[in-house]
C-alpha cells in the first residue's frame, strides 16, 4: 500500500505526527492568510513569509453535512448510497484566524460551541491506485474540555 | 428625478417543463408592460439577470428588436437587486425617462454546484466537500442561536409562516402548508438546519417597469416610489459563505449590515417606519439572523416576536408575505424582482388575500448570496 498524499501540497506540513496549516503572513501589515494569498487583502502588500498556524483552538461554530456534496467538485469516493455524514466547523485560532475544516467528531450533540479543538489530518478519499488521499480536520482536544 | 415603479409583472415559480427561461422573462415583461399601460417599443432601456441564460438580452427577439440598451447584469442571488438598482439609476440621472428590469431563470433540482477555481479558492476546497453554500447557513444559524438565545422551534416557526403565506398564493410554487411539527420531522441537511426549512432552485421570471416621477400620472394613479436601492460587498474580516478562513479580531458587520444602513440613509427612511418587509430567507434561519442585520429588530429579540406572531401578515411588521424563497423558490435573477412585485401589490392594497391590513406606505427588500453580497431596496407610496 503506497502512503497516504495529501490533498494538496503546501496546505498542513506532511508527513508529520503533529501536522501544522501553513499561512502567510504579510511583511508589511502582518494579516495572516489561510491559504496563503497574494497580494495581502487588507494592505495590497506584496510580500509575505510563511506562518505555521497554531494547532489548537477553540470551535466557533459547527454544523453536520447530511448529503453528499455536489460531486464534481466533491471527490470523496463514495455514492449518494454510501455517503456518512460528516460535521464541519470554524475553529478559532487565537490572534490568527478563523479556519474552517471537516471535524471528527460526527455527532453534532457531540459538539460545543467554545470547546477546545486540536488539528489532526484524516482519509477522506482513495484514489484509483489504492492511495489514501488525506486532509487537514480538527478533533476535540479532549472529553468535556469546554471553554 | 426620483424613480417610481408604474409597472410589474410575475411569471409564476416552481416548474414548468418544456418552457425556457427566456419565454417566461418574456411572459413577466408583457404582464408588467400591461400593469404600466405601456407598450415595449416606449421603453428606452433596461437591465436583465439570469445565471442559466448566458444571453438574456437575446430576450428582445421574443419582445421587439428596438434598438434599446438592454445591459445583462450579474450579482449572485443579488441579481435582482442590481437590475432594480440600475433601472432606477438610469432615471434618477436623467439617462432614461422609461426603464425595465427584468430577471429570469430555470435552474435544475438541487444545491447549486459550481468549480471552486471560478470564485479563486483552491480545488482542495471543494475536492474535500467544504465548497458549498448550505453548511454555511448551518454554522451562521448555529453560532447566532448560541449567542442569543434562539430555538429550533423559532426556525420552524419561520418555515411554517412562510409556507402558510405562499399557500394562498397563487403564482408561488409551495402550496401545502406544512406545521411545525412537521417541518420538525424533516430531515436534518445542516444542523441545525432540516429539509423544510431550506428554499430550492427553481423556475421563474419578473419584471418591473419604471419611469420618472413627474410622468408616473401618464401611466398609474398607485405609483411606488424607489427611496433606495443599494448594493453592498463583504468586507474583510466578515463571517460570510466560501471563505477558507476568517481573520481574527473585532467581528465585521455582513454586507447585509452595510447595505441596509446605506439603503436607510439614503431614503431618510428608518426601520422604524418600514410596513412590510421581503428578506432573503434562503433557509429559516437567514430569516431571522436578516431581521436583526436590516435593523428591524434587535439581535436576540426574534424569538419573542415570532411566538408573538410579529411578522405574520396580520402582525406589527409583516415578513414575506408572498411566502419568501422557501415558499417560492429561487430562480437566482428573478428573484429580487419577484420581492419587489409583492412589495408593489402590497402598497397599492391589491395583494387580495394577503394583503396587509391598514395602509402600508414603506415596504423593504432584502437579498443575500454568494460570495457575500447583499441588495436592498426601500420603496414608499
Amino acid at each position: 500500500m503506497a502512503e497516504p498524499r495529501p490533498v494538496a501540497e503546501g496546505l498542513f506540513t506532511w508527513p508529520a505526527t503533529e501536522p501544522r496549516l501553513i499561512a502567510a503572513e504579510c511583511a508589511d501589515c502582518g494579516l495572516i492568510s489561510f491559504p496563503p494569498a497574494a497580494p495581502c487583502a487588507r494592505c495590497g502588500g506584496a510580500e509575505s513569509k510563511r506562518r505555521l498556524l497554531a494547532d489548537r483552538g477553540t470551535l466557533w461554530t459547527f454544523t453536520t453535512q447530511n448529503f453528499r456534496p455536489p460531486s464534481p467538485p466533491y471527490d470523496g469516493h463514495d455514492t449518494d448510497e454510501t455517503f456518512v455524514p460528516f460535521t464541519v466547523g470554524y475553529v478559532e485560532l487565537p490572534g490568527e484566524l478563523m479556519v474552517e475544516a471537516r471535524l471528527t467528531e460526527p455527532d453534532p450533540a457531540r459538539l460545543t460551541i467554545g470547546q477546545e479543538m486540536r488539528l489532526t489530518v484524516v482519509p477522506y478519499t482513495v484514489d484509483p491506485d489504492g492511495t489514501e488521499v488525506v486532509t487537514f480536520a480538527f478533533a476535540p482536544a479532549g472529553a468535556g474540555q469546554e471553554a | 428625478m426620483e424613480a417610481v415603479v408604474i409597472g410589474v409583472g410575475l411569471h409564476p415559480f416552481g416548474r414548468f417543463p418544456g418552457k425556457s427561461a427566456m419565454d417566461m422573462g418574456a411572459d413577466a415583461v408583457r404582464l408588467a408592460l400591461a400593469d404600466a399601460g405601456v407598450t415595449w417599443p416606449q421603453v428606452q432601456g433596461g437591465y436583465i439577470g439570469s445565471l442559466e441564460v448566458a444571453t438574456p438580452d437575446a430576450i428582445v427577439g421574443r419582445l421587439g428588436p428596438t434598438g434599446i440598451p438592454l445591459r445583462g447584469v450579474f450579482n449572485g442571488c443579488a441579481t435582482a437587486g442590481t437590475a432594480l438598482a440600475l433601472a432606477a439609476r438610469a432615471i434618477e440621472t436623467g439617462e432614461h425617462d422609461l426603464t425595465i428590469a427584468i430577471g429570469m431563470d430555470k435552474h435544475p433540482r438541487g444545491a447549486f454546484a459550481a468549480d471552486p477555481s471560478v470564485a479563486g479558492i483552491p480545488a482542495w476546497y471543494g475536492q474535500t466537500g467544504l465548497f458549498l453554500t448550505t453548511h454555511f447557513f448551518g454554522m451562521k444559524i448555529n453560532r447566532y442561536m448560541h449567542e442569543h438565545g434562539i430555538s429550533q422551534e423559532t426556525l420552524a416557526a419561520i418555515a411554517a409562516k412562510n409556507f402558510r403565506n405562499s399557500a394562498g398564493n397563487d403564482k408561488a410554487w409551495r402550496r401545502t402548508p406544512l406545521s411545525v411539527e412537521q417541518i420538525l420531522a424533516s430531515p436534518v441537511l445542516n444542523y441545525p438546519l432540516r429539509q423544510y426549512m431550506y428554499c430550492g432552485p427553481d423556475e421563474g421570471a419578473a419584471a418591473v417597469v419604471l419611469c420618472r416621477a413627474d410622468r408616473a400620472h401618464r401611466y398609474t394613479s398607485t405609483p411606488v416610489r424607489v427611496r433606495a436601492s443599494v448594493l453592498r460587498s463583504r468586507r474583510l474580516g466578515a463571517f460570510e459563505v466560501q471563505s477558507p478562513s476568517v481573520p481574527a479580531g473585532e467581528p465585521v458587520p455582513s454586507p447585509t449590515v452595510d447595505a441596509s444602513r446605506a439603503a436607510y440613509e439614503r431614503a431618510g427612511i428608518g426601520p422604524e417606519e418600514v410596513d412590510v418587509a421581503q428578506l432573503q430567507d434562503t433557509d429559516a434561519g437567514s430569516e431571522i439572523i436578516h431581521m436583526a442585520e436590516n435593523g428591524l429588530c434587535a439581535d436576540g429579540e426574534q424569538e419573542r416576536l415570532i411566538a408573538e406572531g410579529h411578522t405574520e401578515i396580520g402582525g406589527r411588521l409583516p415578513v414575506n408575505t408572498d411566502g419568501g424563497l422557501l415558499g417560492n423558490g429561487e430562480p437566482i435573477g428573478a428573484s429580487g424582482l419577484r420581492q419587489i412585485h409583492e412589495i408593489v401589490l402590497q402598497l397599492r392594497g391589491t395583494a387580495g388575500a394577503r394583503q396587509v391590513p391598514g395602509t402600508p406606505r414603506v415596504g423593504y427588500t432584502h437579498l443575500y448570496g454568494a460570495p457575500g453580497v447583499s441588495a436592498v431596496t426601500v420603496l414608499s407610496t
